[in-house]
């Protein structure tokens, strides 16, 4: 009747090896000598040369990298300020914003990609740098919001009512009680955020324009054609980031719980 | 004390500031996009314009050609595969999980979402090296001799929807291990104690307080697994392809938006659709779940 | 006859012995109460009965059949949960149907025994409200008639009025009582509150630390507890300690106090000369007098250091000369109305020979 002891681990560690053998192939592709297949043939750093000089793809990941970081900043500040005004203020259509941004956390990418296609043929802005700044910023928002929002609520309220009995107005309230408050949460959006955006395909597809090309962009259209190793070397590039991103994450909200203990 | 008198002025440009940011992003970005969408589906397509005049529900009728409702019907078919699959394979996972220790379940959790975080499109990439003839799964099959000669995997709706499956997969676990940890094991220990099977607690009691986990789970797989044309166009044949594909196609190279705006309207409807089963599937256990607006409320 | 029996039953949880050698037996039809402090193995007990864990070592039998084997949902036992465990997707008529459901009822008998177990707990109406609909004690009842309506061997209640405020646990002490001896199914009881134990139980066992330390009706456990851990878990004690000095006939002894003065006592235990004892005595056991000036009454001297009215006694705590404080409570006199101390007022205190309980000090086996 028991279900038997060995199968429960053996079923995650399946789960796992299906999760990790693709990307784990492309690294270790990577320092591979044979440009075809998956045989290992000696160790090599000629893919890693290879992308240094391969100047659009060098190109492409620099854009993609700039958009990133660009957007995650500024995600970061604006959702700050959005989960900020929807914790401390009433104002007409709260409801609704909050609605938008739950709509724009569940929208498909491809739904969210043809939005801001339109509104921005509409505004008749020129697609490239900011049609994808804009449109990565806005699709970073809310989970900066939410994780923002989630750290406010556990604020205790009686907080911030002493700092105010004791003379702080609004901005050195913000100033000085909050933000402290919200430093691991916030190092935590934007680390997610950078992530979010490096990873985007569908919206970057719709707005980007010639003038700036990014990265998913430029591999896709190499990865359609055949195989292609600097693709590999990108992988390792991307992955090593987002394991230390995840790590960071991981470090800010656990030391978060433990401020709370 | 000039410098406390200052501070005690509440400052209303302040929040002010703050509400108007708000405001005018999500409805610049957000709101009227949406809105100019909808307008869209209902325009005359136009090469040069996009989008003109007269309102028409052409875009919408054009649905039910048998020519699109065959693609519509295939790429809704590989999407529910892959939700289904992934509902499969992600439900024992979560159940498993959230049965561990915290800190091996951490641990599992966090590997789980580290491959999630590298660029998708390279990781579909990195399946079809996998799944080529010449590759790994092939080599494998054939050197345990389950097969003489490589089988086609690639461009076949198998490949796609085990590309939605792979990337998709933890997003389906998490909402899962959600619900798992909210369920309440003195009611599994209630329904055995009045006599319940172990298939009986199974399809009584963890299935239905579960559900929320299930369908948010499969909401939040199945609406993106529409969208990812990339798969389809990497893993997929010339007939494997995902709505998302129709969208990109009339918008990038048919250049006929009012159509893939009514596409996407309808995909639009289908989240609404699913939020509403969402929702009463919460009610009914009387919890709010973690995809519930109130987050923000 | 017994329903229940468990014997020699051992549980360990992660190398943590939480039950040793316990062994127990419930008679058909009667209110046992399980009482101790938490964490002394109350809930393990139950969780044997229920079947909800093995245990390790030795036997339970259900009306002699050893069901230590069974899984629980093929006992004939159900339990009302300290959480109530309500199942929150179903109504309050879908609840208490749940256990005749699994046993495959038909229908139409199904609906007559529910309503019948929801009128027995007043709640006729509340069939298609939902579980968060309820208040506390609704949600009580409706545990309860979930329970009872597959009409069980025993019932098993596990500390399942904590949750609820005082008034209501007293009503539903009372409504409990009267539900047990109506349906005349075998309740085994878990708490850690004494006094519900005792005005509840027809008998109650007291635990500790895994092991039975007394099993008594509730007057037993009250007035002649087996040792000192029963004593003073029920309700306030006062111990002397004593050596014994001589064995008068008629059972009793004449004992040397270690506050000074002998006394002679009665007692069931059979002590050796020079053995040491515990006198307990009750609050309400203990009586205080104003000494006059020039007498020397029996007892001891003391000064009253705290006094507390509660309505329905005066308690005082005493100070005798020795450091040793003494917890008395005394009744009102209807003829004395002003009946009162003050604080520091010197006083002697005694007690009627024969009112005292004496208990050897060696760890005693449980009989």
């Amino acid at each position: 009747m028991r279900i038997s002891r060995s199968l429960p681990p053996l079923y995650i560690g399946l789960i796992f090896t299906l999760l990790y053998l693709p990307i784990t192939l492309l690294v270790i592709n990577s320092f591979n000598i044979s440009k075809y297949g998956y045989v290992w043939q000696g160790f090599t750093w000629k893919w890693y040369d290879k992308l240094w000089h391969n100047t659009a793809l060098k190109d492409a990941f620099l854009h993609s990298l700039s958009i990133a970081f660009t957007a995650a900043t500024l995600a970061t500040l604006l959702g700050l300020l959005m989960a900020l005004a929807l914790y401390r203020y009433r104002f007409p259509f709260k409801r609704t914003a909050s609605a938008l941004l739950f709509i724009l956390m569940l929208s498909p990418d491809i739904v969210l990609a043809i939005t801001f296609l339109i509104v921005f043929m509409a505004l008749g802005l020129q697609l490239g740098f900011w049609s994808l700044l804009i449109s990565h910023i806005t699709f970073c928002l809310p989970f900066v919001v939410i994780t923002v929002y989630a750290q406010l609520k556990g604020l205790d309220r009686n907080l911030l009512e002493a700092a105010q009995d004791l003379g702080a107005g609004e901005r050195s309230l913000v100033r000085l009680i909050i933000l402290p408050v919200l430093r691991p949460a916030l190092g935590a959006s934007w680390l997610l955020s950078f992530t979010l955006s490096l990873d985007d395909v569908i919206i970057s597809s719709f707005v980007t324009g010639p003038g700036y090309e990014i990265l998913p962009i430029r591999v896709f259209s190499m990865v359609k054609v055949g195989v292609s190793p600097e693709v590999n070397v990108i992988a390792t590039l991307l992955l090593a980031i987002s394991l230390v991103s995840a790590m960071l994450i991981a470090l800010l909200l656990h030391r978060k719980k433990d401020e709370k203990t | 004390m000039l410098r406390t008198a200052c501070v005690h002025l509440r400052s209303p440009l302040f929040s002010r500031t703050l509400i108007a940011i708000t405001l005018s992003w999500l409805g610049i970005f957000v709101l009227t996009p949406h809105l100019l969408v909808m307008m869209t589906s209902v325009l005359t397509p136009d090469t040069t314009n996009f989008a003109v005049w007269p309102l028409t529900f052409e875009a919408y009728t054009r649905l039910w050609e048998p020519l699109y409702a065959t693609v519509f019907l295939d790429s809704l078919y590989l999407s529910v595969t892959a939700t289904l699959f992934c509902l499969l394979l992600g439900y024992p996972f979560a159940y498993l999980l959230s049965r561990l220790g915290p800190v091996w379940r951490n641990v599992l959790l966090f590997l789980m979402i580290v491959p999630f975080w590298t660029n998708s499109l390279i990781r579909t990439y990195a399946l079809k090296l996998l799944m080529g003839n010449r590759g790994l799964f092939n080599d494998l099959l054939m050197g345990l001799g389950l097969i003489d000669s490589p089988i086609q995997m690639l461009y076949s709706g198998f490949a796609v929807t085990f590309g939605l499956v792979y990337i998709l997969f933890p997003f389906m676990v998490l909402p899962l291990i959600s619900s798992f940890d909210n369920l309440d094991k003195t009611l599994l220990e209630a329904a055995r104690d009045l006599g319940a099977s172990a298939a009986q607690r199974f399809w009584r009691i963890i299935v239905p307080l579960t559900m929320p986990g299930i369908i948010a789970g499969c909401l939040i797989v199945f609406l993106p697994a529409m969208g990812m044309f990339y798969v389809a166009d990497l893993l997929g044949g010339a007939r494997n392809l995902l709505l998302g594909n129709l969208i990109k196609n009339q918008f990038l190279v048919m250049r006929d938006w009012p159509f893939g705006s009514a596409l996407s309207v309808t995909l639009i409807l289908m989240m609404f659709l699913m939020l509403a089963v969402y929702a009463r599937a919460n009610r009914r256990i009387q919890r709010k779940g973690g995809l519930d607006d109130a987050n923000f409320a | 006859m017994s329903v229940i029996q468990l014997s020699k039953v051992s549980k360990r949880f992660g190398g943590q012995e939480v039950l040793s050698a316990l062994s127990l037996s419930v008679r058909q039809g009667e209110f046992f109460t399980i009482l101790g402090p938490s964490g002394c193995g109350k809930t393990t007990v139950l969780r044997l009965i229920a079947g909800f864990e093995q245990p390790d070592e030795g036997h339970i039998k259900l009306e002699q059949t050893e069901i230590s084997k069974t899984r629980a949902e093929f006992r004939p036992v159900n339990t009302v949960f300290q959480s109530y465990a309500l199942f929150p997707h179903m109504n309050v008529f879908e609840n208490v149907a749940f256990g005749l459901k699994m046993a495959k009822v038909p229908k139409a008998e199904i609906r007559g025994r529910v309503e019948e177990a929801l009128a027995m707990v007043q709640l006729k109406d509340f069939s298609d409200r939902r579980p968060d609909q309820l208040s506390g004690g609704q949600k009580q009842r409706v545990a309860i008639a979930r329970a009872v309506v597959n009409k069980p061997k025993v019932l098993l209640l596990d500390e399942c009025l904590s949750a609820l405020d005082y008034k209501l646990r007293r009503q539903m002490q009372i409504e409990l009582k009267q539900l047990q001896r109506q349906l005349g199914i075998t309740f085994i009881y878990v708490t850690h509150d004494q006094e519900e134990a005792l005005s509840m139980s027809d008998r109650v066992l007291v635990m500790h630390k895994g092991s039975v330390q007394q099993i008594g009706t509730p007057r037993e456990i009250y007035e002649a507890p087996s040792n000192l851990f029963v004593a003073q878990f029920i309700g306030e004690i006062n111990v002397f300690e004593g050596l014994v000095e001589a064995e008068l006939p008629d059972y009793s002894y004449r004992v040397r106090l270690a506050h000074g003065g002998v006394r002679e006592v009665r007692s069931d235990f059979r002590f050796a000369q020079g053995e040491a004892v515990h006198i307990l005595l009750r609050p309400e056991d203990l009586r205080i007098h104003y000494p006059r000036t020039g007498e020397s009454p029996p007892g001891f001297q003391g000064k009253v250091i705290e006094r507390n009215y509660t309505g329905k006694t005066l308690d005082s705590l005493i100070q005798l000369e020795s450091g040793q404080q003494l917890r008395a409570s005394e009744f009102f006199d209807e003829n004395d109305p002003d009946f009162d101390y003050r604080i520091n007022e010197s006083v002697w205190v005694d007690w009627v020979h024969g009112w005292e309980h004496v208990i050897p000090q060696r760890p005693t086996e449980h009989a």
